[in-house]
């Protein structure tokens, strides 16, 4: 009914968070050059902003979907109160299990196969610079 | 179907994004995102109505057809508009010079 609000809530915090991540980096990985002035990166690798924003962008996109599926089963419309469900007193409760279950369930998948992606890039990454490392 | 045609569509985006890999010119990452997003929440939707209703697992009308194929639409129109104002190549930037 509406279970798509629960990985948008967490889509809003995640870019507001990635937003302030990113500051901090730019901030603490930028060192300037004595001689030339150049800017240059103190760390390589994946950073966390990066990382922030493939979960962001994979619920930014599932969100995107799934309410474009809500519109079109009539769940969701462009005017308020926007969710078709409030119109029905009887249909709130349900419409709020749906929410706290599916939605929360939504979220939590896509956080844990993040945080995957997330294990296996660092390990990838790690096993690529010791390897260039042993190489030179 | 929709989860079948947008988990098609994941693994086509994510192919192609493989083969452009690690450039990545024209932003297929963000398309890989987007259908991969939806993907694994229309499967977490799916099992837990499976578990909880019982019935099909994947609907097989020509409306969910119909679905799939809008939703990935929609996607692959997100994607451009995407690619049209970061614009990786500088089409507009060389266009517009062009005209002056």
């Amino acid at each position: 009914m509406a279970c798509f609000l629960v990985p948008m809530a967490e889509a809003i915090v995640i870019t507001v968070v990635k937003k302030a991540i990113e500051k901090k980096e730019s901030k603490v990985e930028v060192e300037k050059t004595s001689e030339v002035g150049l800017l240059k990166p103190l760390k390589t690798g994946l950073t966390w902003s990066r990382k922030l924003s493939w979960l962001n962008n994979l619920l930014w996109g599932g969100v995107l979907l799934l309410a474009i599926e809500h519109v079109w089963h009539g769940e969701v419309v462009p005017w308020p109160p926007f969710l078709t469900a409030m119109y029905n007193p009887a249909d709130v409760a349900p419409m709020l299990h749906e929410i706290a279950t599916i939605g929360t369930a939504m979220a939590v998948f896509v956080t844990i196969v993040w945080g995957f992606m997330v294990v296996i890039a660092d390990r990838k990454a790690k096993f690529f610079t010791n390897k260039a490392k042993n190489e030179n | 179907m929709f989860l079948i045609i947008t988990a098609l569509a994941a693994v086509v985006a994510t192919i192609l994004w493989y083969f452009n890999a690690p450039e990545d010119k024209y932003r297929l990452n963000i398309l890989c995102f987007i259908f991969w997003g939806a993907t694994l929440m229309w499967l977490v939707d799916h099992v837990m109505a499976y578990l909880i209703e019982g019935g099909e697992f994947f609907e097989l009308t020509l409306d969910a057809t119909m679905l799939g194929i809008t939703v990935v639409l929609c996607g692959l129109v997100v994607w451009t508009g995407v690619l049209l104002v970061k614009d990786p190549k500088g089409v507009f930037n060389k266009l517009l010079q062009s005209r002056k």
